[in-house]
């Protein structure tokens, strides 16, 4: 009853707002406020790096986590794995598993380093991003990494996944 | 009440507790009746403790959250002690908990939610102003796609609440999400809905916008108060059905877009390797399942006779319309009584009368949704997943009775 209620509320408002509540934010607002990163690069902002560049940022900022190579450390290994998803034991990294360059810039920008996120510049995030990258030997050690570069870079598991097609299993699945 | 009496209640249940899980909680509930001296204790005595402005709990229940020690706690987790619920609403204060970057500590007076992207009316509401928006209140269940994780594992968990406490329930109160999202009047473009927190990680996660349409609440109310600070305070997304993570807590943010973002939450984690090295993603439901809570793991019969089996089923894709127990390792089953009202989406409360003779034996409980769906055997999900698949099992789970009535992971 709640979802219908519900439901028909929306469908007549669908043109015009009904309750007129709340306010339209400024242009600015929404800007501060909209840091998601698309595959296709819409979000990223200006500014590049290279790998040259960003393994001083690494090893100020993520080493110490993610151990000097990306491997080793005490959190989640950043290098390695590819090749290793089919096997017995599955290494899953940016560079074995990731399928898209742009999730690690979104990622390293909105959360890392851990416990201080947001104190990297865009050129530090993009710096450090392509030294990830270059660990894993998908981008060269100064090939720049910018809005136009980064979306492009093509990541080894680019075609690794499928979309949800559960049930797989039971009467349901023998559909 | 003196620790005298606290210590001597304990001291004599040992004796008698009907399925003692090593607390003094059960002791407190048969003192009464079998403490030998007066009916009731000495609290028939004395005049109690007066009126109080924020409740507690008896100081005799021990229940309680319990998480994996880790090196980055604020990454952490907690679960549900499953095991110690009564009927199908987890308390708030029990409600599993699985942070990213911590528990944020927000002032609703500051907090904001900013509806942008493909919509004609972009919006910043206020929590004032979210509350003048027609609200619903539902019972639903949610579950971290993690919960059970280590079921896949021949060395599975000993307690209910290590295999399924990822899982809890609770009544939701908040503005349906359709509403807000036609008040900013979403354009035709759009296709997913992409939430974020405003905790340290930013939690984000991308919902495709036909599932928005559904059920979900932009909630502010757990069980008949604010929401816990640990689920969301002061605003979350409930997702009924959909894995724990989609289920955005500290939301500041909803934008409407034509693509997903493809987040770390919805790439790296949350997704299933297979046995061909392909993952699956955006297994967004949660499929039915359902867990035995007494007797089990950690537990004890305190020997032959009268047992109520009792447990809980829950489905991602509506109501539970059946559960079926076993009590001689899966060779006969018999349906259990659900509870009612049983609610879409929610925990379902199951209940077998069962004697038991005294021989071991190992006791299982399989659900099925009103979809028809049946829950497999872990072996069957591995049989059609690989062995790698990391998140979403919602296997059968097996415990087994010793001659001594001791319960423990089949
Ligand atoms: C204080 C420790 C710490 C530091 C410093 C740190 N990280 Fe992390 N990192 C973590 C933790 C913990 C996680 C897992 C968080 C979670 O569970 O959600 C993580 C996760 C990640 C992931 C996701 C891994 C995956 O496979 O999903 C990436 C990528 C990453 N960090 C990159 C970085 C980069 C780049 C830096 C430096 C700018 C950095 N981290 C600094 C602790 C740290």
């Amino acid at each position: 009853m709640f979802v219908l209620a519900g439901l028909l509320v929306g469908a007549g408002a669908a043109q015009s707002p009904t309750y007129k509540v709340g306010r339209a934010p400024t242009a600015d607002e929404v800007k501060a406020w909209s840091i998601t990163i698309f595959p296709d690069g819409t979000g990223l902002p200006e500014g590049s790096g290279t790998a040259a560049e960003g393994k001083e940022v690494y090893a100020r900022r993520c080493s110490e986590c993610h151990g000097t190579t990306g491997q080793g450390g005490e959190s989640s290994a950043l290098v390695g794995g590819q090749g290793s998803l089919a096997s017995a034991k599955p290494l899953k990294t940016v560079g074995s598993y990731w399928p898209y360059a742009t999730t690690l810039w979104d990622y390293v920008n909105r959360t890392m380093p851990f416990h201080n996120p947001g104190i990297l510049t865009d050129d530090q995030v993009y710096s450090v991003v392509a030294y990830v990258l270059h660990l894993n030997e998908i981008v060269g050690e100064n090939e720049e990494m910018n809005r136009q570069t980064l979306p492009k870079v093509k990541m080894p598991n680019r075609d690794g996944f499928i979309n949800d097609d559960r049930p797989d299993v039971g009467p349901k699945s023998e559909k | 009440m003196g620790d005298e009496e606290s210590g001597r209640n304990s001291g004599e249940s040992s004796r008698r507790t009907f399925l003692s899980i090593g607390a003094a909680v059960g002791g407190a509930l048969l003192a009464c009746s079998d403490s030998g001296d007066t009916p009731a204790g000495d609290s028939v005595k004395r005049t109690g403790k007066p009126p109080d402005e924020y409740g507690e709990r008896s100081p005799f229940e021990k229940s309680v959250r319990k998480g994996s020690v880790s090196r980055y706690p604020e990454a952490g987790s907690t679960r549900t002690p499953l095991q110690d619920s009564h009927g199908i609403i987890t308390p708030s204060s029990l409600h599993f908990e699985r942070h990213h970057a911590g528990v944020p500590l927000i002032d609703p007076a500051e907090h904001r939610l900013l509806i942008h992207g493909l919509v004609e009316r972009p919006l910043i509401l206020t929590m004032d102003e979210l509350k003048t928006f027609p609200s619903v209140s539902r019972i639903h269940f949610i579950e971290c796609s993690g919960n059970s994780r280590g079921e896949w594992k021949p060395k599975k968990g000993a307690t209910a609440q290590i295999s399924h406490g990822m899982a809890s329930c609770s009544e939701w109160t908040g503005v349906p999400l359709s509403v807000l999202l036609d008040e900013a009047g979403v354009k035709p473009e759009a296709a997913w809905l992409i939430a974020e927190g405003a905790d340290a990680c930013k939690m984000h996660r991308s919902l495709p916008l036909e599932k928005c349409r559904d059920d979900v609440i932009v909630a502010y109310g757990q069980n008949g108060e604010a929401i816990r600070p640990e689920q969301g305070y002061p605003l979350r997304l409930v997702a009924p059905g959909h894995e724990g993570n989609i289920n955005v807590k500290w939301v500041r943010r909803l934008m409407l877009a034509d693509q997903p973002a493809m987040g770390r939450e919805e790439t790296s984690k949350y997704t299933d390797v297979l046995a061909d090295g392909k993952a699956r993603q955006f297994s967004l439901t949660m499929e039915s399942k359902s867990v035995i809570t007494r007797p089990s793991g950690g537990q004890k019969l305190p020997g032959p006779g009268f047992v109520e089996i009792t447990g809980l089923a829950w489905s991602g894709r509506g109501l539970i319309e059946r559960v079926e127990v076993s009590t001689d390792n899966g060779a006969t089953w018999t349906d259990a009584t659900l509870q009612e009202p049983r609610h879409r989406i929610a925990f379902t409360r199951f209940r077998l009368p069962w004697t038991w003779d005294g021989t071991p034996t190992v006791i299982l409980s399989r659900a099925t949704d009103e979809t028809g769906y049946v829950q497999p055997a872990v072996e069957a999900l591995v049989e059609a997943r690989g062995p790698n698949s990391d998140y979403h099992n919602n296997g059968i789970k097996s415990w087994k009775i010793a001659a001594d009535g001791s319960v423990t992971h089949a």
